[in-house]
């Protein structure tokens, strides 16, 4: 019996694109639907009615909610294709831990590096790299945060990859002076297959948020 | 069985502490209980956890884990083959559990502890509306995750139950403060029940504090302006 797989998502979103890669990786075929979110689908608010929000994973009807949970929960299912998290059990905690970390420290200066101006966003940005050095150390000569294997912390990651460009271009600084062995790792990450068909056109991406930039700062 | 060995730095009065301690228990591995004291970090916590220099910190044969949530799902990975599964077997329902662990913490604890640091009665007022509303949203999980068992883990205390659960001291203290009931027999049904049940699990009733230590612990950390 075919499994259907829906994925409701917003191109642009550093959230929706970790499904994106995580289906992809596993070669899983899924539906692509584009929410507009400022009018959300009657599909989007009653999967998600808690927190009305993308990515929406829907498997056989059933939705799942919040991306690195949609993460772990396609690599429990795809079991049998490209583990994204490590088998040891410590292993799988650190990698937990980083995503929490990355969900944590990267996201709040970031989501305030495109959003604010003036002192607010200078704070941000400091705050950000301070987060993307830790990162840096982490990570060490590995090619990637898995080891030699990409998985559930890149893939946390590359949300942020992406945006990188963005973040840049809306905060006037360089990210690769800062953290060049990071930079190294995300080039390799934006090169694989499953992220090349995920992500888009990073041009897009500082495009559009240069647009909501004037939404939110004039 | 070999455990290996097993520290954890915590303190009694910690949510997050429990959580670990519940779930160690419920695997009966035995620990080393190193308690912090209240102001201060010793030299092994921020060796232990550098980056976010916090209690709990699991250590198990000198590798540190970090993070309630994440030592719980440790501990039932680590120890698989001792006691009964934490976190639900089919991925789905672990997906459901993490879901509304989550929430617990982003959302729910978030607004309880904005009772204990509102200023004024506006404020006090509002975080409680926002405290009942989250709790409305546990109540409706916890009938969907149940399933008409006693636990949201079924027939025994698992992941959802212990990262709730965990809260039921400081919720009542919080409720002695608001001088408001935040876990209402009538308005949630189910989830007083459950609590209930929660706090007379014998793996979780040695750990849970006593509501007047916690409550004088609870002035300390958030005292209140002077009027």
């Amino acid at each position: 019996m075919a499994d259907e797989v829906i994925l409701l998502d917003f191109w642009p979103s550093p959230f929706g694109v970790r499904a994106r890669i995580a289906l992809r990786e596993k070669g899983v075929e899924f539906e692509y639907r584009e929410e507009n979110l400022r009018e959300k689908s009657p599909l989007l608010l009653q999967m998600n009615p808690v927190h009305k929000k993308i990515p929406v994973l829907i498997h056989n009807g059933k939705p799942v909610c919040e991306s690195m949970n949609v993460v772990q929960y396609i690599d429990e299912v795809w079991s049998d294709k490209n583990p994204l998290l490590p088998s040891d059990p410590y292993q799988r905690a650190q990698a937990r831990f980083w995503v929490d970390f990355i969900d944590t420290k990267v996201y709040e200066p970031a989501d305030k590096i495109w959003s604010t101006k003036g002192e607010v966003q200078e704070k941000a940005k400091k705050e950000y790299i301070e987060a993307l050095k830790i990162l840096e150390s982490e990570l060490g000569n590995k090619p990637y945060f898995g080891g030699d294997n990409f998985g559930f912390v890149d893939i946390a990651m590359t949300g942020y990859y992406m945006w990188f460009e963005a973040s840049e271009k809306c905060g006037n600084f360089s990210i690769e002076p800062e953290c060049p062995t990071l930079m190294a790792s995300a080039k390799r990450c934006l090169q694989r297959d499953s992220v090349v068909n995920s992500v888009p056109d990073p041009e897009k991406i500082v495009e559009f948020a240069f647009k909501i930039r004037k939404i939110y700062c004039v | 069985m070999v455990t290996g060995d097993v520290k954890l730095i915590g303190s009694w009065a910690s949510v997050f502490v429990m959580r670990a301690r519940i779930a160690l228990n419920l695997k009966s591995i035995s620990y080393e209980f190193l308690q912090e004291t209240y102001g201060t970090k010793s030299e092994l916590l921020l060796k232990s956890n550098p980056v976010h220099k916090k209690i709990p910190v699991l250590i198990h044969d000198d590798k540190p884990v970090c993070e309630s949530n994440i030592i719980v799902q440790y501990i039932d990975e680590a120890w698989s083959s001792y006691g009964l599964s934490i976190l639900p077997s089919q991925p789905y329902d672990r997906a459901i559990a993490r879901f509304w662990a989550a929430y617990v913490d982003d959302k729910w604890f978030i607004a309880l502890r904005s009772i204990l640091t509102a200023r004024g009665e506006e404020e006090k007022k509002a975080a409680i509306a926002e405290v009942e509303e989250r709790t409305d949203h546990l109540e409706k999980a916890f009938i969907e995750c149940s399933n008409g068992k006693p636990f949201f883990n079924g027939d025994h205390i698992g992941y959802l139950d212990i990262a709730l659960g965990s809260f039921l001291g400081w919720w009542k203290v919080v409720e002695l403060d608001a001088n408001h009931i935040l876990l209402d027999e009538t308005k949630t049904p189910s989830l007083f029940q459950w609590a209930e049940r929660f706090c007379n699990d014998p793996d979780v009733k040695p750990l849970m504090p006593e509501t007047t230590k916690l409550a004088e612990f609870a002035r300390k950390l958030f005292p209140k302006p002077q009027a």
